[in-house]
């Protein structure tokens, strides 16, 4: 895994291109741009924080620098599972925030080129549908490709702020 | 953000000369008389201004300063004459402003497009007038004085010539080593800390060009007098760079050639220069050099940093020294080495929290403006005292008090202070009052704005707070200090009438918004017909405070020690409920209600036993309460750090903090619980 990481920082902005760090929640697999994600570390001690919504797990201390954590199953409205050795942190940059996802496990890294990228159907059942921007195929697996700017501001932390 | 480094030194000495100005022209004004320093000082600075914007191509504020500057000059010579005060300080004040404008145009990457010639106009019809009421005497000065100015550059004169020889050196300089004058000039500047008069040949080094050629030619001719031995004047001289040759010789009379500029010098000396030479006599010789404090300006968000980093340390400090392998063990010597390392970590962060201090001196003198204005255009006569400006806060704070304490002193005096009229009918002195006085109390400072104006209206208050549905209690049930309280809601102004400067009722909670942000509390006293007066109290510092550390279930938390009134461990009968299930405790003949911490926060805990946990009493303000905790950590030293923006504000915690084992422990916001 480690490895995996370094290999992600000595590319530069261009080779990121078309590259995705794809993760298990549950049995989907996931797939998130690799330009987001700053690391991946193991799973911390969470410290909680009072009044935020369920899937706001709390924040968690990275070398001095106080981020919070999202369990992005809770996000999905899955059903929470006891942490393990496999559990990760992905811990992803957007727009200077930063944010920690935890998630099953992470994968490895691929490539989707932009002609196997086709856009979700467009069917409002699935419930985690609008965190979802594209599916990508490599071979005969699919992952869901992960939209970060929905998956962290969808106006519903806000609306939980405004009712406390 | 990065600037041309000259524009940014322009920028930072354009702003500091302009603040000094201002202080020194209401100080001028109040008194209604302008000493002699005060108009050396005003026109060095409009001397200043005037050069640095030339050079910077600012030609509008080069202008007007160089037309104030003139004003100036024109007083210098004709002290002790009538001048139009009122006039002359609105002209240089209206300037001020003008270029603090440009300036902070220049600032905002703007350009500095602003016309000067109004004041300008304005500025030489001033000087015209004074011209024609002192004509005769001009003519016999200024030829005078344009002259001296010149050599007094290169001469230097202090204390007596008792007990002082005169010495005579001819310098040469190596061949090539170039820049012989600026060499030369170097040469005098060190002789000024010990020689009391030094007469030099080329007279005008720096100045004019021909010196250069003039000092390869004949050697450089100085000639001075001092209190030192000559072995020791031999010894500085020799360390000279690029020295050639050195002829030293003890003297009793200067040679001819000196001797002409000493004549020269003198009778100018006599007249106009009398009154520098004066000042020059009250300070000590010696303490010259002492008080020339070397000061650097640094960026603040550097300064941010250090404070991180050291925060940082303290932290890893304590992660190394309670590190959890060390249990058990016996560590003499590593012990010791830990009680070092800590002795130096909290000496590194007292300094470096020293150097974010700044006295509050600054941002009070700020006021004397704004009273000075106000009190002219509301046509009352007050007076601003001072006191305790010296007192030092984080500069952050500062930066915070700046804006409520201006809305606080425009209501002393619109709505505090009365017309004149009504101040003499009810026996008052026809000048009003506002004091403004800042001290230190533990770890707090005070700032306070009193008035002696005509009070607040307590009746009128309540009233009004009801009509718009802000209180609920009787008037009766609530004390002073709570009525008084609700001038601070937002919406809530008791003047009728909106005027420039205040009554529309967006001042106060904007002073409450920006005091909460910095930690601090508002309060407001007043008797009718007296005064009032309104404190605010605010933490001396952010970034580190001493909390005690309680738990609560798994978690952690901060508690303000500055909040913490006592802490105690309940017995099961002291805690009663009332019929909504709302706790309380009586201590020592006072009921306070119990906030459950894991109740409050939703946190699992296995103590739920009102006697298996401890109550910590907290208070803020006015309203005290106690919070039922599972146990007591320890007291601890710690540095705040903001939560991360995703999470944004939760309700009842401030921040949180980093504990010596890594773990992250939440501070509480004692206001916020007790508000609920």
């Amino acid at each position: 895994m480690a490895g995996v990481l370094d290999e992600i920082m000595e590319e530069s902005e261009d080779t990121q291109k078309g590259k995705f760090l794809t993760f298990f929640v549950g049995k989907e697999s996931y797939g998130i741009e690799i330009k987001f994600v700053t690391e991946i570390i193991g799973i911390q001690d969470i410290t909680e924080v009072p009044e935020l919504p369920i899937y706001v797990r709390g924040i968690i201390n990275l070398r001095g620098k106080i981020i919070p954590v999202i369990d992005v199953r809770l996000r999905f409205k899955k059903e929470a599972k006891e942490y393990n050795d496999r559990t990760c942190i992905v811990v992803i940059d957007i727009k200077g925030i930063s944010v920690g996802l935890i998630v099953d496990n992470v994968a490895e890294v691929i490539n989707i080129d932009d002609s196997n990228i086709v856009p979700p159907p467009d069917i409002k059942t699935g419930f985690h549908n609008r965190y979802v921007r594209g599916i990508g195929k490599v071979g005969k697996e699919v992952n869901l490709l992960l939209d970060c700017d929905k998956l962290l501001t969808d106006g519903e932390l806000d609306k939980i702020y405004e009712t406390v | 953000m990065s600037r041309e480094p000259m524009l940014e030194v322009y920028i930072f000495e354009a702003t500091q000369l302009m603040e000094q100005l201002e202080e020194i022209s209401i100080e001028c004004e109040k008194s209604k008389k302008i000493g002699t320093e005060a108009i050396n000082e005003i026109f060095r600075v409009m001397h200043t201004i005037k050069s640095s914007s030339a050079m910077m191509m600012f030609n509008n504020i080069s202008v007007l300063a160089h037309s104030l500057e003139d004003l100036f000059y024109f007083i210098r010579e004709n002290k002790g004459e009538t001048i139009d005060f009122e006039n002359l300080f609105d002209l240089v004040l209206s300037g001020i402003d003008f270029i603090k404008g440009e300036v902070s145009k220049i600032q905002n990457n703007g350009e500095a497009d602003g016309s000067s010639e109004i004041l300008v106009l304005k500025s030489s019809s001033l000087l015209r007038n004074m011209k024609e009421t002192n004509a005769e005497i001009i003519k016999n000065d200024s030829t005078e004085q344009k002259e001296d100015t010149k050599h007094y550059i290169s001469s230097y004169q202090s204390g007596d010539e008792e007990g002082k020889q005169k010495y005579v050196a001819r310098i040469f300089y190596e061949d090539g080593c170039e820049m012989e004058n600026v060499r030369a000039y170097t040469v005098v500047h060190n002789l000024k800390n010990i020689a009391n008069e030094i007469y030099h040949l080329p007279k005008d080094i720096i100045e004019s060009n021909d010196s250069v050629e003039d000092i390869r030619k004949n050697g450089f001719l100085i000639g001075f007098s001092t209190s030192e031995r000559k072995e020791k004047i031999e010894e500085q001289l020799n360390e000279i760079i690029f020295l050639k040759e050195l002829e030293l010789l003890q003297v009793e009379e200067y040679p001819p050639e000196l001797k002409v500029l000493k004549r020269k010098k003198e009778i100018i000396l006599d007249q106009p220069i009398e009154t520098m030479k004066i000042n020059k006599e009250e300070t000590p010789p010696l303490t010259i050099t002492g008080k020339q404090q070397s000061i650097i300006s640094v960026n603040i968000s550097k300064l941010d940093m250090l404070l991180d980093l050291v925060g940082e340390i303290v932290i890893t400090e304590a992660m190394v020294t309670k590190n959890p392998d060390l249990e058990g063990l016996q560590l003499e010597n590593f012990n010791k080495a830990a009680r070092q390392l800590r002795k130096l970590t909290n000496e590194l962060q007292d300094i470096v929290m020293s150097i974010r201090m700044v006295p509050v001196s600054m941002t009070f003198h700020k006021m004397n403006r704004i009273v000075r204005d106000m009190g002219k255009k509301l046509n009352k006569e007050v007076e601003l005292e001072i006191i305790g400006e010296e007192t030092e806060v984080d500069k952050n704070i500062i930066d915070h008090i700046s804006d409520p304490l201006m809305h606080l002193v425009r209501n002393s005096l619109d709505h505090g202070l009365e017309e004149k009229e009504e101040r003499i009918a009810s026996g008052k002195p026809e000048m009003g009052k506002i004091t403004l006085e800042a001290k230190n109390a533990g770890g707090d400072v005070f700032i306070i704005v009193r008035d002696d104006g005509r009070g607040l209206d307590k009746k009128s208050i309540y009233e009004k707070a009801k009509l718009q549905g802000l209180v609920t209690k009787l008037e009766e049930e609530l004390t002073d200090k709570e009525i008084f309280s609700n001038i601070l809601l937002p919406g809530f102004s008791t003047n009728e009438t909106v005027t420039e400067y205040s009554g529309r009722g967006v001042g106060m909670d904007v002073v409450k918004k920006n005091i909460d942000s910095i930690g601090g509390t508002i309060s407001i006293e007043s008797s009718r017909g007296c005064g009032s007066e309104i404190s605010i109290k605010i933490p001396l510092t952010l970034a580190i405070i001493d909390g005690l550390e309680v738990a609560v279930g798994k978690s952690k938390y901060t508690i303000p020690i500055i909040s913490i009134r006592e802490s105690f461990k309940p017995k099961e009968n002291e805690v009663i409920a009332d019929s909504d299930g709302n706790e309380m405790i009586m201590i020592r003949g006072e009921a306070f209600p119990i906030y459950r911490l894991h109740r409050i926060f939703n946190i699992k805990t296995e103590v739920t036993g009102s006697n298996e946990g401890i109550m910590v009493l907290v208070e803020d303000n006015t309203k005290a309460a106690c919070l039922f905790v599972d146990s007591l950590i320890g007291e601890q030293q710690v540095v705040v750090k903001a939560l991360p923006t995703y999470i944004k504000k939760a309700k009842g915690i401030a921040g949180c903090t980093i504990l010596g084992d890594g773990n992250i422990s939440l501070i509480l916001d004692v206001s916020s619980i007790l508000d609920r």
